[in-house]
Protein backbone atom coordinates (compact mmCIF):
# COMPACT_ATOMS: atom_id res chain seq x y z
CA UNK A 1 0.00 0.00 0.00
CA UNK A 2 1.37 3.36 -1.00
CA UNK A 3 0.79 5.88 1.78
CA UNK A 4 0.82 9.62 1.25
CA UNK A 5 4.29 9.78 2.74
CA UNK A 6 5.31 7.23 0.11
CA UNK A 7 4.08 9.63 -2.55
CA UNK A 8 6.16 12.38 -0.98
CA UNK A 9 9.16 10.05 -1.07
CA UNK A 10 8.59 9.39 -4.79
CA UNK A 11 8.29 13.12 -5.35
CA UNK A 12 11.53 13.80 -3.45
CA UNK A 13 13.39 11.06 -5.37
CA UNK A 14 12.06 12.50 -8.62
CA UNK A 15 13.27 15.97 -7.61
CA UNK A 16 16.75 14.62 -6.77
CA UNK A 17 16.94 12.64 -10.03
CA UNK A 18 15.82 15.68 -12.02
CA UNK A 19 18.51 17.88 -10.49
CA UNK A 20 21.25 15.26 -10.95
CA UNK A 21 20.27 14.65 -14.57
CA UNK A 22 20.28 18.33 -15.49
CA UNK A 23 23.65 18.86 -13.80
CA UNK A 24 25.07 15.80 -15.61
CA UNK A 25 23.73 16.85 -19.02
CA UNK A 26 25.23 20.29 -18.64
CA UNK A 27 28.52 18.68 -17.56
CA UNK A 28 28.56 16.53 -20.71
CA UNK A 29 27.84 19.18 -23.31
CA UNK A 30 29.52 22.31 -21.98
CA UNK A 31 33.09 23.26 -22.87
CA UNK A 32 35.77 23.04 -20.19
CA UNK A 33 38.81 25.26 -20.82
CA UNK A 34 40.02 26.52 -17.47
CA UNK A 35 42.78 29.11 -17.37
CA UNK A 36 44.61 30.68 -14.45
CA UNK A 37 42.96 34.08 -14.90
CA UNK A 38 39.49 32.59 -15.22
CA UNK A 39 39.72 30.65 -12.02
CA UNK A 40 40.63 33.59 -9.86
CA UNK A 41 38.00 34.84 -7.46
CA UNK A 42 36.09 37.76 -8.92
CA UNK A 43 36.80 41.00 -7.12
CA UNK A 44 35.94 43.66 -9.69
CA UNK A 45 39.23 43.24 -11.55
CA UNK A 46 41.51 43.56 -8.52
CA UNK A 47 43.68 40.69 -7.33
CA UNK A 48 42.02 39.25 -4.22
CA UNK A 49 43.85 40.20 -1.01
CA UNK A 50 43.98 37.98 2.07
CA UNK A 51 41.64 35.21 3.11
CA UNK A 52 38.22 35.22 1.49
CA UNK A 53 36.69 34.14 4.82
CA UNK A 54 36.67 37.61 6.32
CA UNK A 55 35.45 38.43 9.82
CA UNK A 56 31.84 39.46 9.91
CA UNK A 57 29.71 41.27 12.42
CA UNK A 58 29.00 39.42 15.69
CA UNK A 59 25.39 40.62 15.45
CA UNK A 60 24.62 37.92 12.92
CA UNK A 61 25.40 35.42 15.65
CA UNK A 62 23.12 37.20 18.13
CA UNK A 63 20.32 37.16 15.58
CA UNK A 64 20.78 33.42 15.12
CA UNK A 65 20.52 32.91 18.89
CA UNK A 66 17.34 34.98 19.14
CA UNK A 67 15.95 33.04 16.19
CA UNK A 68 16.47 29.70 17.92
CA UNK A 69 14.63 30.88 21.05
CA UNK A 70 11.62 32.17 19.15
CA UNK A 71 11.49 29.31 16.66
CA UNK A 72 11.26 26.84 19.54
CA UNK A 73 8.39 28.94 20.86
CA UNK A 74 6.67 28.66 17.47
CA UNK A 75 6.98 24.88 17.77
CA UNK A 76 5.37 25.04 21.21
CA UNK A 77 2.61 27.29 19.90
CA UNK A 78 1.51 24.98 17.05
CA UNK A 79 0.00 22.19 19.22
CA UNK A 80 -1.80 24.81 21.30
CA UNK A 81 -3.27 26.36 18.13
CA UNK A 82 -4.45 22.97 16.87
CA UNK A 83 -6.55 22.08 19.95
CA UNK A 84 -7.43 25.64 21.01
CA UNK A 85 -11.17 25.37 20.26
CA UNK A 86 -11.64 22.38 22.54
CA UNK A 87 -10.49 24.22 25.66
CA UNK A 88 -12.56 27.40 25.52
CA UNK A 89 -11.70 30.27 27.87
CA UNK A 90 -9.14 28.12 29.69
CA UNK A 91 -7.15 27.61 26.48
CA UNK A 92 -7.41 31.32 25.75
CA UNK A 93 -5.97 32.21 29.16
CA UNK A 94 -3.12 29.71 28.82
CA UNK A 95 -2.27 31.00 25.35
CA UNK A 96 -2.39 34.58 26.54
CA UNK A 97 0.00 33.85 29.42
CA UNK A 98 2.38 32.04 27.05
CA UNK A 99 2.31 34.91 24.56
CA UNK A 100 2.81 37.38 27.41
CA UNK A 101 5.98 35.61 28.56
CA UNK A 102 7.12 35.49 24.94
CA UNK A 103 6.39 39.18 24.57
CA UNK A 104 8.34 39.89 27.77
CA UNK A 105 11.36 38.06 26.34
CA UNK A 106 10.98 40.10 23.19
CA UNK A 107 10.75 43.35 25.18
CA UNK A 108 13.90 42.39 27.12
CA UNK A 109 15.77 41.70 23.87
CA UNK A 110 14.57 45.03 22.50
CA UNK A 111 15.48 47.03 25.64
CA UNK A 112 18.94 45.42 25.78
CA UNK A 113 19.54 46.66 22.23
CA UNK A 114 20.11 43.21 20.73
CA UNK A 115 17.74 44.06 17.92
CA UNK A 116 19.58 47.26 17.04
CA UNK A 117 21.66 47.14 13.91
CA UNK A 118 24.57 49.48 13.27
CA UNK A 119 22.95 52.18 11.24
CA UNK A 120 24.61 54.97 9.34
CA UNK A 121 24.52 58.23 11.28
CA UNK A 122 25.18 60.97 8.80
CA UNK A 123 26.02 64.36 10.34
CA UNK A 124 24.25 67.12 8.49
CA UNK A 125 26.68 69.98 7.87
CA UNK A 126 26.11 73.05 10.02
CA UNK A 127 26.28 76.53 8.60
CA UNK A 128 28.59 77.74 11.37
CA UNK A 129 31.13 74.94 10.64
CA UNK A 130 31.22 75.83 6.97
CA UNK A 131 31.65 79.52 7.76
CA UNK A 132 34.46 78.80 10.26
CA UNK A 133 36.25 76.54 7.78
CA UNK A 134 35.97 79.16 5.08
CA UNK A 135 37.29 81.89 7.35
CA UNK A 136 40.20 79.62 8.38
CA UNK A 137 41.17 78.97 4.79
CA UNK A 138 40.88 82.66 4.06
CA UNK A 139 43.10 83.46 7.06
CA UNK A 140 45.71 80.86 6.12
CA UNK A 141 45.86 82.28 2.64
CA UNK B 1 -8.64 0.59 -5.80
CA UNK B 2 -5.83 -1.84 -6.30
CA UNK B 3 -2.25 -0.97 -5.44
CA UNK B 4 -1.29 -0.78 -9.11
CA UNK B 5 -4.05 1.74 -9.84
CA UNK B 6 -3.00 3.89 -6.89
CA UNK B 7 0.62 3.87 -8.01
CA UNK B 8 -0.28 4.73 -11.61
CA UNK B 9 -2.60 7.57 -10.52
CA UNK B 10 0.06 8.91 -8.15
CA UNK B 11 2.72 8.81 -10.84
CA UNK B 12 0.45 10.62 -13.31
CA UNK B 13 -0.27 13.31 -10.70
CA UNK B 14 3.43 13.69 -9.86
CA UNK B 15 4.42 13.96 -13.52
CA UNK B 16 1.62 16.46 -14.17
CA UNK B 17 2.69 18.64 -11.24
CA UNK B 18 6.37 18.50 -12.25
CA UNK B 19 5.65 19.38 -15.89
CA UNK B 20 3.26 22.21 -15.01
CA UNK B 21 5.76 23.53 -12.46
CA UNK B 22 8.70 23.50 -14.85
CA UNK B 23 6.82 25.27 -17.64
CA UNK B 24 5.47 27.79 -15.14
CA UNK B 25 8.98 28.49 -13.88
CA UNK B 26 10.25 28.95 -17.45
CA UNK B 27 7.42 31.27 -18.41
CA UNK B 28 7.54 33.14 -15.13
CA UNK B 29 11.04 34.28 -16.07
CA UNK B 30 9.66 35.40 -19.43
CA UNK B 31 6.77 37.28 -17.82
CA UNK B 32 9.08 38.88 -15.29
CA UNK B 33 11.13 40.29 -18.17
CA UNK B 34 8.03 41.37 -20.09
CA UNK B 35 6.39 43.04 -17.09
CA UNK B 36 9.63 44.77 -16.13
CA UNK B 37 9.83 46.00 -19.71
CA UNK B 38 6.28 47.40 -19.52
CA UNK B 39 7.04 48.99 -16.16
CA UNK B 40 10.08 50.71 -17.62
CA UNK B 41 8.56 51.57 -20.99
CA UNK B 42 10.74 49.12 -22.94
CA UNK B 43 9.77 46.33 -25.33
CA UNK B 44 11.36 43.35 -23.60
CA UNK B 45 12.31 40.04 -25.24
CA UNK B 46 10.64 39.87 -28.66
CA UNK B 47 13.06 38.14 -31.03
CA UNK B 48 12.94 34.41 -30.22
CA UNK B 49 9.60 33.13 -31.47
CA UNK B 50 6.29 35.00 -31.56
CA UNK B 51 6.65 37.99 -29.18
CA UNK B 52 9.66 36.22 -27.65
CA UNK B 53 7.62 33.26 -26.42
CA UNK B 54 10.50 30.82 -27.02
CA UNK B 55 12.92 32.97 -24.98
CA UNK B 56 12.91 30.65 -21.91
CA UNK B 57 14.15 27.72 -24.02
CA UNK B 58 16.85 29.85 -25.59
CA UNK B 59 17.96 30.88 -22.09
CA UNK B 60 18.08 27.28 -20.88
CA UNK B 61 20.20 26.16 -23.84
CA UNK B 62 22.51 29.13 -23.43
CA UNK B 63 23.08 28.24 -19.78
CA UNK B 64 23.55 24.54 -20.62
CA UNK B 65 26.28 25.37 -23.13
CA UNK B 66 28.17 27.84 -20.94
CA UNK B 67 31.49 26.88 -19.39
CA UNK B 68 31.32 26.19 -15.66
CA UNK B 69 33.97 28.31 -13.96
CA UNK B 70 34.81 27.33 -10.39
CA UNK B 71 37.44 29.48 -8.68
CA UNK B 72 40.52 27.72 -7.29
CA UNK B 73 39.80 29.08 -3.82
CA UNK B 74 36.39 27.41 -3.74
CA UNK B 75 35.45 24.32 -1.80
CA UNK B 76 34.34 22.18 -4.75
CA UNK B 77 31.96 19.62 -3.16
CA UNK B 78 30.01 22.27 -1.25
CA UNK B 79 30.09 24.56 -4.26
CA UNK B 80 28.28 21.88 -6.27
CA UNK B 81 26.00 20.86 -3.42
CA UNK B 82 24.62 24.36 -2.85
CA UNK B 83 22.55 24.80 -6.05
CA UNK B 84 21.52 21.17 -5.68
CA UNK B 85 19.99 21.88 -2.27
CA UNK B 86 18.35 25.09 -3.47
CA UNK B 87 16.68 23.38 -6.45
CA UNK B 88 15.71 20.23 -4.56
CA UNK B 89 14.10 22.15 -1.72
CA UNK B 90 12.03 24.35 -3.98
CA UNK B 91 10.83 21.39 -6.07
CA UNK B 92 10.02 18.98 -3.24
CA UNK B 93 7.66 21.47 -1.59
CA UNK B 94 5.10 21.17 -4.40
CA UNK B 95 4.02 17.72 -3.21
CA UNK B 96 1.55 18.99 -0.60
CA UNK B 97 -0.14 21.93 -2.33
CA UNK B 98 -3.81 21.14 -3.09
CA UNK B 99 -4.95 22.69 -6.35
CA UNK B 100 -8.57 21.60 -6.42
CA UNK B 101 -11.28 19.54 -4.68
CA UNK B 102 -11.70 15.83 -5.32
CA UNK B 103 -12.52 14.98 -8.91
CA UNK B 104 -14.22 11.90 -10.35
CA UNK B 105 -12.50 10.57 -13.48
CA UNK B 106 -13.36 7.15 -14.98
CA UNK B 107 -14.98 6.09 -11.73
CA UNK B 108 -11.93 6.93 -9.63
CA UNK B 109 -12.22 9.49 -6.87
CA UNK B 110 -9.01 11.48 -7.16
CA UNK B 111 -7.76 14.19 -4.82
CA UNK B 112 -6.10 17.00 -6.72
CA UNK B 113 -2.99 17.00 -4.54
CA UNK B 114 0.10 14.84 -4.91
CA UNK B 115 0.28 13.80 -1.26
CA UNK B 116 -2.51 14.52 1.21
CA UNK B 117 -0.48 14.30 4.42
CA UNK B 118 -1.76 15.38 7.81
CA UNK B 119 1.38 17.46 8.52
CA UNK B 120 1.52 19.26 5.16
CA UNK B 121 2.24 22.71 6.58
CA UNK B 122 5.02 21.39 8.84
CA UNK B 123 6.54 19.69 5.80
CA UNK B 124 6.55 22.97 3.89
CA UNK B 125 8.04 24.86 6.85
CA UNK B 126 10.75 22.23 7.32
CA UNK B 127 11.76 22.27 3.66
CA UNK B 128 11.79 26.04 3.35
CA UNK B 129 14.06 26.17 6.41
CA UNK B 130 16.44 23.80 4.61
CA UNK B 131 16.60 26.34 1.81
CA UNK B 132 18.79 28.52 4.04
CA UNK B 133 21.55 25.91 3.77
CA UNK B 134 21.72 26.17 -0.01
CA UNK B 135 22.42 29.88 0.14
CA UNK B 136 24.76 29.68 3.14
CA UNK B 137 26.83 26.90 1.56
CA UNK B 138 26.98 28.83 -1.70
CA UNK B 139 28.21 31.91 0.11
CA UNK B 140 30.78 30.12 2.24
CA UNK B 141 32.14 27.68 -0.33
CA UNK B 142 32.78 30.16 -3.13
CA UNK B 143 35.93 31.52 -1.51
CA UNK B 144 34.91 35.07 -2.34
CA UNK B 145 34.32 37.93 0.07
CA UNK B 146 31.21 39.10 -1.72
CA UNK B 147 29.73 35.63 -1.63
CA UNK B 148 30.50 35.18 2.05
CA UNK B 149 28.90 38.51 3.00
CA UNK B 150 25.90 37.75 0.80
CA UNK B 151 25.48 34.30 2.31
CA UNK B 152 25.74 35.52 5.91
CA UNK B 153 23.31 38.35 5.30
CA UNK B 154 20.93 36.04 3.59
CA UNK B 155 20.87 33.44 6.34
CA UNK B 156 20.28 36.14 8.97
CA UNK B 157 17.48 37.62 6.87
CA UNK B 158 15.78 34.30 6.20
CA UNK B 159 15.84 33.10 9.80
CA UNK B 160 14.57 36.49 11.03
CA UNK B 161 11.53 36.38 8.82
CA UNK B 162 10.95 32.69 9.38
CA UNK B 163 9.91 33.48 12.96
CA UNK B 164 7.16 35.90 11.95
CA UNK B 165 6.14 33.45 9.21
CA UNK B 166 5.69 30.69 11.78
CA UNK B 167 3.67 32.94 14.08
CA UNK B 168 1.40 34.06 11.23
CA UNK B 169 0.75 30.43 10.31
CA UNK B 170 -0.21 29.71 13.95
CA UNK B 171 -3.09 32.16 13.42
CA UNK B 172 -4.31 30.11 10.46
CA UNK B 173 -4.04 26.88 12.45
CA UNK B 174 -6.23 28.35 15.20
CA UNK B 175 -9.12 28.51 12.74
CA UNK B 176 -8.51 25.32 10.78
CA UNK B 177 -7.49 23.06 13.70
CA UNK B 178 -5.43 20.99 11.29
CA UNK B 179 -2.05 21.00 9.56
CA UNK B 180 -3.53 19.30 6.50
CA UNK B 181 -3.62 21.81 3.59
CA UNK B 182 -6.97 20.49 2.33
CA UNK B 183 -8.56 21.03 5.76
CA UNK B 184 -7.13 24.54 5.86
CA UNK B 185 -8.76 25.29 2.50
CA UNK B 186 -12.05 23.75 3.58
CA UNK B 187 -12.04 25.85 6.77
CA UNK B 188 -12.14 28.97 4.57
CA UNK B 189 -15.46 28.09 2.97
CA UNK B 190 -17.49 30.91 1.44
CA UNK B 191 -16.02 34.33 2.19
CA UNK B 192 -14.33 33.14 5.39
CA UNK B 193 -10.96 33.64 3.75
CA UNK B 194 -8.17 34.07 6.24
CA UNK B 195 -7.07 37.22 4.44
CA UNK B 196 -10.41 38.78 5.45
CA UNK B 197 -10.66 37.25 8.94
CA UNK B 198 -7.06 38.02 9.94
CA UNK B 199 -5.73 40.82 7.73
CA UNK B 200 -2.73 41.46 10.02
CA UNK B 201 -1.56 37.86 9.71
CA UNK B 202 -2.04 38.05 5.95
CA UNK B 203 0.21 41.10 5.72
CA UNK B 204 2.93 39.63 7.95
CA UNK B 205 2.85 36.36 6.02
CA UNK B 206 3.09 38.06 2.63
CA UNK B 207 5.99 40.24 3.79
CA UNK B 208 7.77 37.23 5.27
CA UNK B 209 7.20 35.30 2.05
CA UNK B 210 8.86 38.13 0.12
CA UNK B 211 11.82 38.01 2.50
CA UNK B 212 12.05 34.20 2.41
CA UNK B 213 12.16 34.14 -1.38
CA UNK B 214 14.80 36.91 -1.43
CA UNK B 215 12.74 39.04 -3.75
CA UNK B 216 12.95 42.80 -3.91
CA UNK B 217 12.51 44.81 -1.71
CA UNK B 218 14.29 42.13 0.38
CA UNK B 219 16.96 40.98 -2.09
CA UNK B 220 19.82 42.10 0.18
CA UNK B 221 21.74 38.81 -0.31
CA UNK B 222 22.38 39.66 -3.93
CA UNK B 223 22.32 43.45 -3.75
CA UNK B 224 24.07 44.23 -7.02
CA UNK B 225 25.46 47.70 -6.24
CA UNK B 226 27.31 46.57 -3.09
CA UNK B 227 27.87 42.80 -3.32
CA UNK B 228 28.15 42.24 -7.12
CA UNK B 229 25.92 39.15 -7.13
CA UNK B 230 25.94 38.15 -3.47
CA UNK B 231 26.05 34.42 -2.86
CA UNK B 232 26.04 33.51 -6.55
CA UNK B 233 28.87 35.80 -7.62
CA UNK B 234 31.11 32.80 -8.39
CA UNK B 235 28.47 30.67 -10.08
CA UNK B 236 28.13 30.20 -13.79
CA UNK B 237 26.60 27.79 -16.28
CA UNK B 238 23.92 25.44 -15.04
CA UNK B 239 24.79 25.86 -11.38
CA UNK B 240 23.80 29.50 -11.72
CA UNK B 241 20.69 28.38 -13.56
CA UNK B 242 19.95 26.18 -10.54
CA UNK B 243 19.80 29.20 -8.23
CA UNK B 244 17.87 31.15 -10.82
CA UNK B 245 15.26 28.42 -11.27
CA UNK B 246 15.07 27.88 -7.52
CA UNK B 247 14.28 31.56 -6.97
CA UNK B 248 11.36 31.43 -9.38
CA UNK B 249 10.18 28.04 -8.13
CA UNK B 250 10.23 29.50 -4.62
CA UNK B 251 8.16 32.42 -5.83
CA UNK B 252 5.52 30.03 -7.17
CA UNK B 253 5.52 27.96 -3.99
CA UNK B 254 5.18 31.15 -1.92
CA UNK B 255 2.21 32.24 -4.04
CA UNK B 256 0.62 28.81 -3.74
CA UNK B 257 1.07 28.96 0.04
CA UNK B 258 -0.39 32.45 0.31
CA UNK B 259 -3.40 31.33 -1.72
CA UNK B 260 -3.83 28.09 0.23
CA UNK B 261 -3.44 29.63 3.67
CA UNK B 262 -5.06 33.03 3.24
CA UNK B 263 -6.97 33.39 -0.02
CA UNK B 264 -9.18 30.35 0.29
CA UNK B 265 -7.23 27.96 -1.95
CA UNK B 266 -9.48 26.72 -4.74
CA UNK B 267 -12.62 28.07 -3.01
CA UNK B 268 -14.70 30.44 -5.09
CA UNK B 269 -17.97 31.70 -3.54
CA UNK B 270 -19.31 32.69 -6.97
CA UNK B 271 -19.16 29.06 -8.11
CA UNK B 272 -20.90 27.99 -4.89
CA UNK B 273 -23.75 30.44 -5.55
CA UNK B 274 -24.13 29.44 -9.21
CA UNK B 275 -25.15 25.95 -8.13
CA UNK B 276 -22.89 24.19 -10.63
CA UNK B 277 -21.78 20.67 -9.69
CA UNK B 278 -19.66 17.89 -11.10
CA UNK B 279 -16.74 18.29 -13.46
CA UNK B 280 -17.60 21.85 -14.56
CA UNK B 281 -17.55 23.09 -10.98
CA UNK B 282 -14.27 21.26 -10.31
CA UNK B 283 -12.69 22.85 -13.37
CA UNK B 284 -13.90 26.27 -12.24
CA UNK B 285 -12.43 25.66 -8.76
CA UNK B 286 -9.06 24.67 -10.24
CA UNK B 287 -9.22 27.70 -12.55
CA UNK B 288 -9.88 30.03 -9.61
CA UNK B 289 -6.91 28.52 -7.75
CA UNK B 290 -4.67 29.08 -10.78
CA UNK B 291 -6.03 32.60 -11.22
CA UNK B 292 -5.27 33.50 -7.59
CA UNK B 293 -1.75 32.07 -7.89
CA UNK B 294 -1.20 33.97 -11.14
CA UNK B 295 -2.35 37.17 -9.46
CA UNK B 296 0.03 36.64 -6.54
CA UNK B 297 2.88 35.99 -8.98
CA UNK B 298 2.04 39.19 -10.80
CA UNK B 299 2.00 40.94 -7.43
CA UNK B 300 5.50 39.61 -6.69
CA UNK B 301 6.81 40.97 -9.99
CA UNK B 302 4.85 44.21 -9.66
CA UNK B 303 6.37 44.92 -6.24
CA UNK B 304 9.86 44.10 -7.49
CA UNK B 305 9.70 46.74 -10.20
CA UNK B 306 7.97 49.38 -8.05
CA UNK B 307 9.74 49.48 -4.69
CA UNK B 308 13.45 50.16 -4.03
CA UNK B 309 15.62 47.88 -1.89
CA UNK B 310 15.78 48.25 1.90
CA UNK B 311 18.98 49.08 3.77
CA UNK B 312 20.12 46.17 5.93
CA UNK B 313 19.30 47.75 9.29
CA UNK B 314 15.87 48.74 7.99
CA UNK B 315 15.32 45.16 6.92
CA UNK B 316 16.21 43.72 10.32
CA UNK B 317 14.18 46.39 12.12
CA UNK B 318 11.16 45.62 9.97
CA UNK B 319 11.54 41.91 10.63
CA UNK B 320 12.01 41.98 14.39
CA UNK B 321 10.35 45.21 15.52
CA UNK B 322 7.36 45.41 13.19
CA UNK B 323 6.49 42.04 11.67
CA UNK B 324 7.17 39.94 14.76
CA UNK B 325 5.00 41.99 17.22
CA UNK B 326 2.29 42.23 14.54
CA UNK B 327 2.28 38.45 14.17
CA UNK B 328 1.86 38.13 17.96
CA UNK B 329 -1.02 40.63 17.90
CA UNK B 330 -2.57 38.60 15.09
CA UNK B 331 -2.57 35.39 17.14
CA UNK B 332 -4.32 37.16 20.05
CA UNK B 333 -6.78 38.74 17.60
CA UNK B 334 -7.72 35.38 16.07
CA UNK B 335 -7.97 33.70 19.48
CA UNK B 336 -10.25 36.50 20.68
CA UNK B 337 -12.37 36.26 17.52
CA UNK B 338 -12.88 32.55 18.11
CA UNK B 339 -13.79 33.27 21.75
CA UNK B 340 -16.30 36.01 20.89
CA UNK B 341 -18.00 34.66 17.77
CA UNK B 342 -17.51 30.96 18.50
CA UNK B 343 -16.25 30.42 14.93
Amino acid sequence: MLTDFGKILIFIILAIVFVIITLLISKLIRPNRPTFEKQKVYECGENPEGSPWVKFNIRFYVVALIFIIFDVEVVLLFPWALIYKEYGIYGFAVGLIFLLILGLGMAYEWRKGDLEWARPQPKPPKLSDILNRNSETLNSN
Amino acid sequence: MSILEIIVISLIKILLVVIVMLTTVAYLVYFERKISAWAQNRIGPNRVGFHGLLQPFADVFKLLLKEDIVPDAANRPLHTLAPFIALFVSFATYAVIPFGPSVNIFGYDIKLVVADVNIGILYVLALTSLGVYGITFAGWSSGSKYSLLGGVRSSAQMISYEVSMGFSIAGVLLLSESLRPIDIVNAQHGWMWNAIVQPIGFITFVVSAFAETNRLPFDLPEAEPELVGGYHTEYSSFKFAGFFLAEYANMIIASCLIVTLYLGGWQNPLVDISGLTGTVATLLYVASFLFKVAFMLFFFIWVRWSIPRFRYDQLMNLGWKVMFPLALVNIIWVAALIMIFNL
